[in-house]
């Protein structure tokens, strides 16, 4: 399909190219920026006066709920959602039921979401069957079902002969791997432990599960030259901590995602179990370490965390809530506003989100890896089109994914979010667009 | 970012719920105190009953195994002419699976006036008190660790009566405060009151230094945590505590803790010694000092089902 995208002010974070043009795409590619010539004849036009034209986004933690978890998510569902929040590519953690163990569910996982063309989809394969954390993986087999790395989701390895193994096999092939650092042990609290935590009389989680956790992955990935990726800090300490290792060369990336960019755990406000997330809220200097750390590139990129959970496991007292909450209509928004907030422009703003997580994925994308996350004359056509004018109130009714349950409900933070998609493209069809 | 109106309080700020005392003006913790005070003689007549409840209905809901708070409650409810149905839930519909919202829908249909609910969990009562309809209220008889505000009101009103003025007063809540809902509502009563030394006695594994954020004194030594004290509060030392590794055993917690005789004699002279019960003699406390001279433990449990009673007609007095 021949598609023009016209007036609008396209942005490619990588490139830095900021400037008012028009952008041709045909055969799923994008035929040129701003050197459209008569001779195109589009299809389809889309409009983008007063929009930004930028590359569709890339949300590295996306939990789409297939297998195993349908009254939650359909991958029909979250993938609509998807679209309809720009994300263009999404990984999904392995963390279904059954496990992302077998090469088969894998194949099948994405065979499903290819036939819906509404989202790329690259899956996480379990590090460990079953993320039981003892036996490893057949992550070659994986790799070929199309595996992008291998993570144990929210499940810790808890011995650590184990864990240093796992790293030792990864690296042999160089698959990435993909850790939430918090200790199994530790991590097991409903909140932040803190001031609040002790007032309101939950069970707490101290920054110490999450620094024990990275300091153990720092030198294990020291030890074995593992490529690991560090998944959604909590805390100012751990901020410092991969700063560090970082600094000494190693080959560690990390994101933060949307909630604990944004909220910190005073806004459980009286037990809302919205605010019920893993990793837990921790405090306001936490949430400015984190913001820094994302504006400086100590984390690489911005995740929406999208965990879809069935009304009835929200509608219940906060410790007994199931963690987690929608988030990909949210992050595009939650970026422009974290941006703004920081006083960045557009373009470093929209990197966390577009070219910054392809960079961490790297090789693991294959030929996309060049063009992924950009907007480059040859490249995929996967486009997000946006008004970052458009404020919008997050009315949970109004979204596409069967999760409703945000913790950016209007009703709750009071807080209009900036930008609203207008449409997505994604390989050069049109996935989304806006009534 | 909007901070949602605190769900106990109807927009004139008058109390529609108890569900904590965190975030109740002083005002609304002296009414309640006083109209306890009218109460307590109610419970010396021969007919110890006030109409101000006929016709009502009140649910005790107990998610959680109790003897004593549930009897308290119902006495007040009785006293003040309510029906009272007690509803054992922890033997029954949710063993079958029945969730609490479920649960509350059907005693609902049933026409409840109140819920007197107490559950394991933090925060329990507020779910509860957001589903319901606008005329039924919720008093929270104790939610895992976060509250258990009719205590926390009994132990004022014990206080206030042995000791009447707050502003001059030293406090001292002993044991197993990081798991005690009791302690949490007695901190929130003490520092809206304007008690001006509060203390937080324990091993850092029942007193996290985070305490010291409600406005109390954390002590790890018995001694300077109860020296010059005007009012001991000696918590129950729950016996699952040795499991966590909070402690290695009761007895060493006795030890380091336990009020003895001996003990008491750095508070001074006057104070009293309370406890919210059931009491582990011999552990937390010696039986010559549960017993003694000092104790006002059995006047807390009388004072408990005016506390109660007030509460339940204040609530019911005011509309959402």
């Amino acid at each position: 399909m021949k598609i023009l995208i016209k007036n609008g002010r396209v942005i490619d974070p990588a490139s830095g190219r900021d400037e008012a043009a028009d952008v041709s795409i045909a055969g799923g590619r994008i035929l040129a920026i701003g050197r459209v010539g008569p001779e195109f004849t589009p299809e389809r036009t889309v409009d983008a006066s007063g929009c930004i034209v930028a590359p569709g986004l890339v949300d590295l933690a996306a939990r789409l709920r297939e297998p195993g978890h349908e009254h939650e998510g359909m991958l029909e569902s979250e993938l609509n959602a998807a679209a309809a929040g720009g994300v263009t590519s999404l990984v999904c953690p392995p963390d279904t039921d059954p496990t992302l163990d077998e090469p088969g569910l894998v194949e099948m996982l994405k065979f499903r979401a290819r036939k819906l063309s509404l989202c790329r989809l690259f899956p996480l394969g379990a590090l460990t069957r079953g993320l039981a954390g003892e036996v490893l993986t057949e992550m070659a087999e994986l790799t070929d079902a199309g595996c992008v790395g291998f993570s144990q989701a929210e499940v810790a390895v808890k011995d650590t002969q184990v864990l240093m193994r796992a790293l030792q096999y990864a690296s042999t092939f160089g698959y990435a791997v993909w850790l939430r650092p918090q200790d199994g042990w530790l991590g097991k609290g409903v909140a932040a432990s803190g001031a609040v935590a002790t007032r309101m009389g939950l069970s707490g989680v101290p920054v110490a599960a999450e620094t024990i956790a990275l300091l153990t992955i720092i030198e294990l990935v020291r030890a074995t030259g593992a490529r690991v990726h560090l998944c959604r800090l909590s805390s100012a300490a751990g901020v410092a901590l991969v700063r560090q290792a970082k600094a000494q060369g190693l080959p560690i990336t990390a994101d933060v995602s949307i909630n604990s960019l944004h909220l910190t755990d005073v806004d459980i406000g009286f037990f809302n179990p919205a605010m019920r997330l893993t990793p837990p809220l921790r405090q306001g200097a936490d949430r400015e370490a984190l913001r820094q750390a994302l504006a400086d590139g100590t984390l690489d990129a911005l995740v929406s965390d999208h965990t879809p959970v069935a009304a009835d496991a929200k509608t219940l007292p906060f410790g007994e809530a199931e963690p987690g909450g929608t988030g990909l209509e949210l992050l595009l928004s939650l970026a422009l506003k974290w941006g703004a907030d920081s006083g960045l422009a557009l373009g470093p703003t929209l990197a966390k989100v577009t070219s910054e997580p392809v960079r961490v994925l790297g090789d693991a994308l294959g030929s996309l890896a060049s063009s992924a996350g950009r907007l480059v004359e040859g490249g995929v056509a996967d486009v997000c089109v946006f008004d970052p004018a458009q404020t919008w109130a997050v009315a949970p009714e109004a979204l596409r994914s069967q999760g409703r349950h945000t913790p950016f409900d209007f009703e709750s933070t009071g807080m209009a979010l900036p930008g609203r998609v207008r449409a997505t493209l994604v390989a050069g069809l049109p996935a989304f667009e806006a009534r | 970012m909007l901070q949602r109106r605190n769900p106990q309080l109807n927009r004139h700020g008058e109390l529609i719920h108890l569900l904590s005392i965190e975030g109740l003006p002083r005002d609304v913790l002296a009414h309640i105190l006083d109209t306890a005070g009218t109460f307590l003689s109610v419970n010396d007549r021969d007919v110890k009953k006030v109409p101000l409840l006929r016709g009502k209905s009140v649910f005790n809901l107990f998610f959680e195994n109790s003897t004593r708070t549930r009897t308290t409650f119902e006495i007040a409810a009785k006293r003040l002419s309510a029906d009272v149905l007690n509803l054992d839930i922890a033997r029954s519909s949710t063993a079958k699976g029945e969730s609490l919202l479920d649960t509350i829908a059907n005693l609902s249909a049933m026409h409840a006036d109140m819920f007197v609910v107490r559950h394991a969990e933090s925060g329990a009562p507020y779910l509860i008190a957001q589903h319901v309809a606008p005329h039924v209220h919720v008093v929270n008889a104790g939610d895992g660790r976060h509250a258990h505000p009719t205590q926390g009101l009994l132990d004022m009103y014990t206080i206030r009566h042995y000791k009447r003025d707050f502003t001059q007063l030293s406090v001292a809540i002993v044991g197993d405060i990081v798991h005690s809902r009791v302690a949490r509502s007695d901190i929130h009563a003490l520092t809206t009151l304007g008690v001006p030394d509060i203390r937080a006695v324990g091993p850092k594994t029942l007193v996290p230094g985070d305490l010291r954020q409600m406005g109390v004194r954390v002590c790890h030594d018995l001694d300077e945590g109860i020296r010059d004290a005007d009012v001991i509060i000696m918590l129950r030392l729950q016996n699952e505590r040795m499991s966590g590794a909070m402690l290695p055993s009761a007895g060493e917690f006795s030890m380091k803790y336990g009020l003895r005789p001996e003990k008491l004699g750095l508070a001074k002279p006057d104070a009293i010694v309370m406890h919210p019960g059931p009491i582990n003699r011999g552990v937390e406390i010696d039986s010559s000092v549960a017993d003694g001279a000092h104790s006002v433990i059995l006047p807390q449990v009388t004072f408990g089902i005016a506390v109660r009673m007030a509460v339940m007609s204040i609530i019911a007095g005011n509309e959402a």
